[in-house]
């Protein structure tokens, strides 16, 4: 179970991601995050998003339309 | 280390100038209708969100997308890529048609819609995003005086600056963009 969920369904580019670094902040170190998604464009760039903050892409899934990714806070 | 000399790294890991290590982005700002505002704003919020410093350089029709209150358009003159989803086809405007007084109004009005149906941000919001993401702002004097703007006419955040300014932060990017 993650400690913080953003829902970010049927927002489009670069939204998903400027939500998730806002949420990310409230998120203690160590502690995780999971973002809802339905833009396909998040998968791409949830990965590209923690290789390049150095925060860690736990895991990502699909449920049907909905995209499901988990990180972790291990970045400044 | 001596408290004085703390005092004076921790400006330094303040300032705006990117440490050696982390990757920095500017972008030159040169357009200002509804379409073309959007790639230096999506581009510069990432950026923020991923950690670099941005710096947007805003000049000639790129200026007025820092006034208060934006009213955005677009044209489909000249534009033979500008194809709306309509009826379950994509359709274009002959530029003959676009001369016609209210079709740029009607086309920018109906991309908005579609934006907002399709969950796209507004440029207001992204322009928000990239304040609140201390993205630096350059607002160029020459452009100020050309078009006879002063900064009261524009959103609060934005510094002075001219070539000189942007190329002294452009020496410093590892990303330099002209949009």
């Amino acid at each position: 179970m993650a400690d913080h969920t953003l829902d970010a369904k049927g927002l489009n580019c670069p939204l998903p991601i400027l939500k998730a670094r806002k949420a990310l902040k409230e998120v203690p170190a160590g502690g995780t995050l999971e973002i809802l998604a339905t833009d396909p464009g998040a998968v791409a760039d949830f990965q590209a998003f923690c290789r390049q903050t150095g925060n860690e892409l736990v895991e990502h899934s699909q449920d049907d339309s909905v995209y499901r990714f988990l990180i972790r806070h291990t970045a400044a | 280390m001596s408290s004085e000399a703390q005092a004076v790294s921790s400006e330094i890991s303040e300032a705006p100038v990117a440490a050696p290590e982390t990757k920095s982005m500017s972008i030159i700002v040169t357009k200002g209708s509804l379409d073309w505002a959007y790639p230096p704003f999506i581009l510069a919020t990432t950026a923020a969100a991923m950690g670099l410093p941005v710096t947007m350089f805003f000049t000639f029709y790129g200026l007025p997308l820092l006034l208060k209150k934006l009213d955005l358009q677009l044209t489909a003159a000249g534009n033979p890529a500008m194809k709306m989803p309509m009826m379950g086809a994509h359709m274009g405007l002959p530029n003959i048609l676009t001369a016609i007084p209210g079709v740029d109004a009607a086309c920018s009005k109906m991309m908005k819609n579609l934006m907002n149906k399709k969950g796209v941000a507004s440029i207001e919001d992204l322009r928000e995003l990239a304040i609140e993401a201390d993205v630096r702002m350059i607002a160029c004097q020459m452009t100020m005086d050309l078009f006879e703007y002063s900064l009261d006419d524009m959103i609060e955040g934005p510094e002075l600056g001219g070539a000189a300014t942007y190329i002294e932060c452009a020496t410093q990017a590892d990303i330099n963009l002209f949009i």
